[in-house]
């Protein structure tokens, strides 16, 4: 085989080894796939169900004991009981809990609890080897794919977490974590609580557990006046429990079983600390939309502080050519009922239907500005050496000074570099800081670190708070098991054309052999793969 | 070689692996250099790929072996190169085919030893029962990407190297047989040399130049897990996948079919991943059953540069006799010490000191049919968007 040989002959017009015609389609289909069960998420099934569709309703709640502990997909901060280890036991827990799925069974939507989905994926832009549109779903012992004719993404919201000395225990959770626990799983741990914030979050929060009966030591805010609803802060108040205001919490103590107090001081750093005895911190200061699946899918993000921070580019409705979105990780700030307008008027486009017009009134809230007002009185209260990024242990210092990890030496001339030095070459990207000092890079896939990374980088980089970097969701949006995440049941063309890098024939060929009878050789027995 | 704002003796357009290599070298000879990206640092292949260097068909890789063990110390921050690769088998198809690279690397001087399934899961402790045995080179390596381009990039400026960031070079200026400058959305930097290394945009720069840079560009995907116990050696595939350990302990792994793609000269606007992820996933299950229980929390794709032979093209051209083009063909980060070695001796010298590299010269391709890519079946899918 000469070189001029492997320019033009020999060539089948096929590549053995691309993609083409690899992929599987779905395992199931159905008209409508709607993912999350919460009032959006119902409301769109149901709706849907009611116009004769084939639904598909899927759920991750109640999610495995070691999802909770990797504080996925809320930040549970260890605070479950061991009444989660019992999966079974704990979906009928999660089906009573919510009256609404009993009227879903009724109407024929296939129910599944416990289900992940954990990627979404469209032909697009440098990708056209899919036979459809898919969603990867899981549970705890295989994954598949399921395909539709559209879908609706309610996934709600996720917790917001800052980082303060001592977060990093059992016993800081965050509101959706405790909401979760308290109200799906009934399978809270702790009994007494310190609420982080004083907006309507933290409001509900705290309310919330006075209904179960829990207590509520203090509510601690760093603005100088509670921030919320003024008639549930005054009912907080009646019942005993005190908002304290322009403070913010310096630490948290730790006893054998996590927390076991919060120490709290004037947001101006002067004067004591006082301890408030608890045995759980719940961060209540924001929720931020759950926008994995639109992301990976490749839904335009935006950042949009009303809506809480980086959402969806779309508003409730169409994000993408057969791709909804309806409730919270559309846009927070609507409450229960604007959820379940939004999830029906969902179903109703994605089936074609006429829908009524949603009210898409902006508000007024600066969602970011207030999550700053946390993370600046925080940083003020914090030292830093506290890990920013709990997972890969990377101070808030070693972010800022774009340090490696602790496990590689820092030469000398690392310590010249840091984001200051960075921002000489371009705005700050989390991506690349995040390869470089690891933050973000961990087995909680960044969910307890991704915002609070960006806004100080932000900060860092004297930026307004708008202008925060972002980094990307990846698939699979929920950890799954080597094991559970494999397909077993492969097809044919795709164990038939694996190959371990292009399977170009002349790719691998030794320099010195190219062009001489020893290519042929090689060729023909390895048949253009570095190693199977 | 005065240093001017508006230019510098030598411009190289593209801050990959390739790219920046080569300004580091040409920086350490003392050369003005300007390295512009449309982007940031490493941010296409560069910074996405699986870290290998073991490339033995490369005339660049006794270069390669020589300096890796050096970067660290050379460019002064760390890469994580980490020696040597083990290679296991869990079918007889497989082990008969390592064997037969094992014969083909014994055959040019680089040791390979055979080992049967009981060292291979001494070696390999995350190994199963289903391992047969495979083979372990004492050569190659593997290194963090993101670190290593970075760590390129900031020598290169240590040494008074210029990055620009985020500005892409929309044209090459030329006058008299000679490229003078490269129009930016920032103005245009003048130049005495020029190389261009920017991925598989390089045809899309060469082609007004009248200079036919026959790549095609594809995407492959891997999946990363979270951290397992550190093995010896990090350097550990078969089976179908190519990867490693990385020091922190995660699993990254890739292999399995690749998707032709059209060249935007703009550069990609997505780099999707996807189910395959479900694939490979299988195989890093079944390479490492020790493992099997551990979570994956990311996969990603990125967009490769690919030669009609699969073989890199160095070249210095003849006309514009000042302009070197270096494009890998999907191997480029493992070489990437000798690559810019390599160009920079290209670029001051105009030969090659170190390694003969005649056979990656454009000029093989100079008969290639202009239908090549449909008769590869290298062609894009219609029904990406
Ligand atoms: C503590 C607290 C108190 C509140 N009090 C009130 C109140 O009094 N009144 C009021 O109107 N509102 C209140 N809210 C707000 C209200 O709960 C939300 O506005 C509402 O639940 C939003 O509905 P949703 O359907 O959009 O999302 P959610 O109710 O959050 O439901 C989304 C569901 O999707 C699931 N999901 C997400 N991603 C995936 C995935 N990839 N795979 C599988 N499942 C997934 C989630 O786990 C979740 O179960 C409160 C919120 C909290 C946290
Ligand atoms: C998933 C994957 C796994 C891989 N595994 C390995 C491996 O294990 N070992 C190995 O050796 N190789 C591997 N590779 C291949 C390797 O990553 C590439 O060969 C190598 O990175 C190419 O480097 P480059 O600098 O030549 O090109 P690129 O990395 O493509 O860099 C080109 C740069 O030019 C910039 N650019 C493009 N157009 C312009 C313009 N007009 N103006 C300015 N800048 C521009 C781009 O932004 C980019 O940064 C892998 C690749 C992938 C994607």
């Amino acid at each position: 085989m000469s070189v001029a040989d492997s320019n033009n002959e020999g060539f089948t017009g096929t590549d053995a080894h691309a993609v083409n015609g690899k992929l599987p389609g779905a395992d199931a289909h159905y008209d409508l796939v709607v993912v999350g069960a919460g009032p959006a998420g119902l409301a769109a099934a149901l709706e849907a169900a009611a116009n004769g569709a084939s639904v598909l309703l899927v759920d991750e709640h109640p999610v495995s004991a070691a999802q909770m502990g990797n504080d996925v997909p809320y930040w549970f901060g260890g605070r479950m009981t061991g009444a989660v280890a019992a999966k079974a036991r704990m979906i009928e827990q999660v089906f009573m809990a919510e009256p609404l799925f009993e009227q879903a069974f009724d109407a024929g939507i296939e129910v599944q609890l416990g289900v992940y989905a954990w990627g979404l994926w469209r032909n697009r832009a440098n990708l056209g080897a899919l036979p459809e549109a898919m969603l990867g779903l899981a549970d705890e012992e295989r994954s598949w794919t399921v395909g539709f004719k559209a879908i609706v993404l309610a996934t709600g919201a996720r917790d917001l977490a800052l980082a303060f000395d001592g977060w990093a225990q059992p016993g800081v959770m965050g509101a959706q974590g405790l909401h979760a626990l308290l109200t799906r799983y009934d399978a809270f741990a702790g009994r007494r609580l310190v609420v982080l914030g004083s907006g309507d979050l933290a409001l509900d929060t705290a309310q919330l557990a006075l209904d179960k009966g829990l207590e509520v030591a203090a509510l601690v805010e760093v603005a100088d006046a509670p921030q919320g609803d003024a008639a549930k802060a005054a009912a907080l108040q009646a019942a005993g429990v005190p908002i304290r205001c322009a403070s913010v919490i310096r630490g948290a103590p730790s006893g054998i079983d996590g927390v076991r107090a919060a120490v709290i001081g004037p947001v101006s750093g002067e004067g004591p600390g006082e301890t408030l005895e608890c045995d759980t911190i719940c961060m209540a200061v924001g929720v931020v939309p759950a926008i994995e699946l639109l992301d990976v899918a490749g839904g335009r993000i935006v950042t949009d502080s009303a809506r809480g921070g980086h959402v969806p580019q779309a508003l409730a409705g169409m994000a993408l050519p057969d791709v909804f979105i309806a409730g919270d990780c559309a846009g927070l700030g609507h409450g229960r009922e604007a959820a379940a307008a939004q999830g029906r008027a969902a179903a109703r486009q994605a089936l074609g239907l006429d829908a009524p017009a949603l009210d898409h009134e902006a508000q007024a809230a600066d969602r970011l500005a207030y999550r700053q007002a946390w993370l600046r009185a925080l940083v003020a209260a914090t030292p830093d050496t506290v890990h920013v990024c709990q997972c890969e242990e990377v101070s808030r210092a070693d972010l800022l000074g774009v340090q490696p990890p602790q496990y590689l030496a820092r030469p000398e001339k690392l310590g010249c570099r840091s984001l200051e030095t960075l921002l000489h070459d371009g705005p700050p990207d989390q991506e690349q800081i995040k390869r470089l000092t690891r933050a973000c890079m961990g087995a909680c896939q960044a969910r307890r670190c991704r915002e609070q990374v960006g806004m100080l980088l932000a900060m860092g980089a004297n930026l307004p708070i708008d202008q925060a970097p972002r980094a990307g969701w990846r698939a699979p949006v929920r950890p799954l098991a080597l094991k559970v995440l494999a397909d077993w049941d492969e097809a044919e063309a795709m164990r038939e054309g694996w190959d371990v890098w292009f399977g170009i024939p002349t790719q691998w060929t030794p320099y010195r052999d190219i062009g001489t009878e020893r290519e042929a050789m090689h060729r023909e027995a390895l048949g253009g793969n570095m190693h199977l | 070689m005065t240093k001017s704002a508006n230019g510098a003796s030598v411009i190289v357009i593209g801050a990959g692996v390739t790219g920046l290599s080569a300004a580091w070298w040409l920086a350490r000879s003392g050369v003005d250099v300007i390295v512009l990206d449309k982007g940031v640092v490493g941010w296409e292949a560069s910074s996405r790929n699986g870290g290998g260097a073991s490339h033995y068909q490369s005339p660049l890789f006794d270069e390669e072996q020589r300096l890796w063990p050096m970067m660290d110390e050379l460019l002064g921050y760390p890469t994580e190169y980490q020696r040597e690769r083990v290679i296991i088998a869990v079918s007889e198809r497989q082990l008969h085919h390592y064997h037969y690279i094992a014969g083909m690397c014994g055959d040019m001087g680089y040791q390979v030893d055979k080992i049967d399934a009981q060292q291979a899961r001494e070696m390999v402790p995350l190994a199963g029962d289903n391992c047969l045995g495979g083979i372990h080179l004492r050569f190659g390596g593997h290194a963090n990407p993101q670190r290593t381009v970075q760590a390129y990039a900031w020598a290169t400026q240590d040494l008074g190297g210029r990055i620009i960031q985020h500005c892409p070079a929309l044209r090459i200026e030329t006058s008299a047989g000679r490229a003078t400058g490269v129009v930016t959305p920032q103005g245009t930097l003048s130049c005495d040399a020029l190389v261009v290394a920017a991925g598989p945009q390089i045809s899309g720069l060469m082609a007004p130049l009248g200079v036919d840079v026959p790549l095609a560009a594809a995407r492959a995907e891997m999946i990363v897990t979270e951290p397992a116990p550190l093995m010896r050696w990090g350097g550990v595939d078969g089976n179908g996948l190519y990867g490693r350990q990385t020091l922190r302990g995660n699993l990254a792994y890739g292999g399995g079919p690749h998707e032709w793609l059209d060249t935007d000269p703009a550069g990609p606007t997505a780099r999707p991943s996807t189910p395959l992820a479900r694939n490979l996933a299988r195989r890093v299950a079944e390479l490492l059953p020790g493992a099997a229980h551990l979570n994956v929390i990311r996969s990603w794709s990125g967009i490769i540069e690919n030669t009609p032979d699969g073989r890199p093209i160095i070249d210095r051209l003849t006309h514009p006799e000042n302009v070197t083009i270096a494009t890998m063909s999907g191997v480029g980060f493992g070489l990437s010490p000798a690559s810019g070695h390599a160009i920079r001796d290209l670029v001051i010298d105009g030969q090659v000191s170190f390694a003969e590299i005649d056979k990656l010269a454009l000029s093989r391709f100079a008969d290639l049919a202009p239908d090549w890519r449909s008769q590869r079946g290298w062609e894009a899918l219609a029904s990406a968007a």
